[in-house]
């Protein structure tokens, strides 16, 4: 009997229709702890690295961690691992909400999908009953249509992810959406799901988890819960603002992109779309994801006019990818962008850099206007543009392979402002400069959640660091990679960590699991899972010439603001990170650095 | 003076903290459906409903109770007898709010019992949409938040 993990796994086969339960390898739970590392180690051994994202040869697995669906601190995460279709690397996309916790209740870990079916299928399962039902009647509906069309026909409380328009229509950038709103976001992990004509897995649980050490795994819990609500940004700024606390800070830092990364990153408007109007205007009311305390999502609603709608968001990404990033300071439009992205299925961070990219493009004159007559600031033209991604229409079919292929078939992939292909997130790194080593390092190209490097060089925790000082950053980042690296395999969210860190994290993942190991060796588990996903990359063909950032960022002059002047000083950080990592000089693990790691 | 478990949906989160604490207090595992308090979400509409005994004072699951097993204790909460209760579950099916209900696992019935008048929901409810008050002050809030508005207008002049 395993405490915290459930112990099952579900194994899939859409090509035969076989539905299998499995024991969970207690060996790689120990070693990978789960979600983010345990699927990836599952990936790791089943599926060949230089697989076509989008074949049935490419599987897709659905992973909790010990922690989810418990009273842990905000332990409602699952994630996504499959190699995404966006850039080829190692995905592992994470989600909250209530689907998690959901799957555990029904008595899994993990789900793995194998194969592709003939026709559009969805999974069912209620508790340790599981079966493909048809899902013809679904293909093409929208995400909240389809959430409601599955209530209706399985259960009421019952808790679906599924696909858009946008999965189906294999945008690269396509994500998987849960409880309507809550997304496994980033690297086009809907477009695996529709290439295997799975429209959504829908889970109905009702048992119970059970922990090692109930007594000492609650005072844990409350220990890391205080801590939650007696921070400033847990306990207060998140609740009170969401995400979207950060438009004004990172505006004032100098580090909010404008134009595709093309400007000064400091927005004018920054005020219009700012976490304090949103919170002012149009907050309806906190949502909380499964065991929350923090409640940072926003349920809005825009009462009238052209861009009437509601829903939940923006986030603090979507709302500087739609807005400043397109020189769009209308709220609303930008909210109506977002939410259209929930319910088609689309990652905000990818759409927005690929409609910033495409304008530039086109103000360029490399796109030329009889193509797409694209402006700056225009909030209607970004709406029509999100929908028109989803389905593929006319110059959406361009925009849905995402910025670089769109830069590179116009002959200037330069102007993509990507990562291994991935859109690169809401920070300036020539403003803090550790997020930009940590850009060039994420095992799944740009991402902000891989390393947070913001919360010490803007936000001053846990100690304030200088951000435009290169010393220490390889350092630190090593440290909060491989602690976001076991919070996310541990089921919990990542914004816990403005308040907890690794001992509370541990804690409280001995006492769920009895895996009785320090606190070192938990944070070792955490290395162990970066270097596996670096391993995958290695086999995937990636290299040390793809941990870099677009020539913008290391070549072109900050042009105004706090950080005017610099650029990211990658060459004097690169080198010093590898050798902290135990990777040779081009970045491939040493041996030796794997046998302690037990991955030799 | 008597205290009441007092709810305030449009403040409810959603989290599931209150399910979380309750199962683990009264079975010493995690499971909403061992739970006395039920989140009800709306998740498209982002609205959720904490749905909990109201500890009726004419008490359908009291009433209808064959053997006397459910009465009142000395917080006014409605307590199950186990020892000489039938699990016949006419309670659950009394009770107009659905807060009565039969835990299949471990045979009984399950209803909240405010924790003998320290309802760990509140203690753990960080977004005070769950509050234990005295029964006759707990719609102070909204008379004067209602006054309020009015004095706003008085000295706008209008």
């Amino acid at each position: 009997m395993m405490f915290g993990w459930q112990g099952k796994i579900l194994r899939v086969n859409l090509s035969d229709g076989s539905i299998k339960p499995e024991a969970l390898n207690e060996e790689w739970a120990h070693q990978f702890i789960g979600a983010r590392g345990l699927g990836t180690k599952y990936f790791f051994e089943e599926v060949d690295p230089q697989v076509d994202p989008l074949s049935p040869k490419n599987k897709l697995i659905f992973m909790t961690g010990p922690l989810t669906g418990t009273f842990a601190s905000s332990a409602g995460r699952f994630n996504v691992v499959t190699k995404g279709p966006l850039n080829g690397t190692i995905a592992a996309s994470n989600s909250g909400g209530y689907w998690g916790a959901e799957l555990k209740y029904a008595g899994w870990d993990g789900i793995i999908i194998e194969g592709r079916a003939d026709r559009p299928v969805y999974l069912y399962i209620y508790n340790d009953q599981a079966e493909l039902r048809c899902a013809e009647e679904l293909w093409g509906k929208n995400v909240f249509e389809t959430t409601d069309m599955l209530k209706e026909a399985t259960d009421e409380e019952a808790k679906v992810a599924c696909i858009g328009p946008a999965g189906e229509n294999l945008v690269k950038f396509a994500c998987i959406m849960n409880e309507y709103h809550r997304a496994a976001g980033r690297s086009g992990v809907g477009a695996v799901m529709g290439s295997k004509n799975l429209k959504a897995i829908v889970v109905r649980g009702t048992g119970s988890i059970k922990v090692d050490n109930p007594a000492a795994f609650m005072q844990a819990c409350q220990d890391a819960r205080k801590k939650l609500r007696e921070h400033e940004v847990t306990g207060e700024g998140l609740g009170a603002y969401g995400t979207n606390i950060l438009v004004n800070i990172l505006n004032e830092h100098g580090g909010l992109p404008v134009k595709n990364f093309s400007e000064a990153a400091v927005f004018p408007n920054a005020e219009k779309i700012s976490g304090e109007y949103h919170a002012e205007k149009y907050l309806v009311r906190n949502k909380g994801c499964f065991g929350c305390t923090i409640a940072c999502g926003r349920v809005t609603n825009i009462p009238q006019g052209r861009f009437k709608s509601s829903g939940e968001g923006p986030e603090y990404e979507a709302t500087w990818t739609f807005g400043s990033n397109l020189a769009i300071d209308d709220f609303e439009a930008i909210c109506k962008a977002n939410f259209l992205c929930n319910e088609l299925g689309l990652d905000p961070i990818t759409m927005g850099g690929t409609i910033s990219c495409a304008t530039e493009l086109v103000q360029r004159g490399i796109i030329p206007r009889t193509v797409a007559d694209l402006r700056w600031g225009d909030g209607a033209m970004l709406v029509d543009l999100v929908r028109k991604t989803a389905y593929r229409e006319g110059f959406g079919d361009e925009l849905a392979e995402g910025s670089y292929r769109l830069a590179e078939k116009y002959g200037h992939p330069e102007f993509s402002m990507t990562v291994k292909k991935q859109e690169l997130p809401a920070y300036d790194p020539r403003g803090l400069q550790g997020i930009g080593l940590n850009y060039a390092t994420s095992n799944r190209g740009g991402c902000h959640v891989r390393g947070y490097m913001t919360s010490p060089e803007v936000l001053g925790l846990p100690e304030r660091v200088d951000p435009d000082a290169t010393e220490g950053k390889p350092a630190l980042l090593k440290t909060f990679q491989d602690l976001t690296a076991l919070c996310d395999s541990a089921g919990i969210c990542l914004f816990t960590t403005f308040a907890i860190g690794l001992p509370e994290i541990a804690a409280q993942l001995r006492t769920a699991t009895g895996l009785n190991i320090s606190d070192d060796e938990y944070l070792l588990a955490g290395e162990r899972i970066w270097n596996l996903e670096r391993l995958f990359n290695l086999k995937a063909g990636f290299s040390k010439k793809d941990d870099t950032l677009p020539p913008r960022l290391l070549k072109d002059p900050m042009p105004g603001g706090p950080h005017k002047g610099r650029v990211v000083e990658l060459d004097k950080m690169l080198p010093e990170y590898y050798r902290l990592r135990g990777w040779n000089e081009e970045g491939v693990p040493t041996q030796e650095r794997l046998q302690q790691l037990g991955l030799a | 003076m008597s205290k009441v478990l007092f709810v305030e949906p449009e403040r409810c989160t959603g989290c599931r903290t209150c399910e979380l604490i309750c199962s683990f207090t009264h079975t010493g595992e995690f499971n909403p459906l061992h739970s006395c308090v039920s989140i009800v979400a709306f998740e498209k509409n982002g609205f959720s409903f904490p749905a909990v005994c109201q500890q009726c004072s004419i008490a359908a699951c009291m009433e209808v109770c064959p053997v006397g097993a459910i009465s009142k204790d000395q917080n006014g909460a409605m307590i199950v007898n186990h020892s000489i209760c039938l699990r016949c579950k006419m309670c659950t099916i009394a009770c107009p709010f659905g807060a009565t209900f039969y835990d299949a696992e471990n045979d009984r019935i399950l209803k909240c019992d405010l924790c003998g008048g320290d309802p760990q929901c509140v203690e753990n409810c960080a977004s005070g949409a769950l509050t234990y008050r005295e029964a006759n002050t707990v719609n102070q809030s909204k008379r004067r938040a209602t006054a309020a508005k009015f004095l706003g207008l008085m000295e706008e002049g209008r």
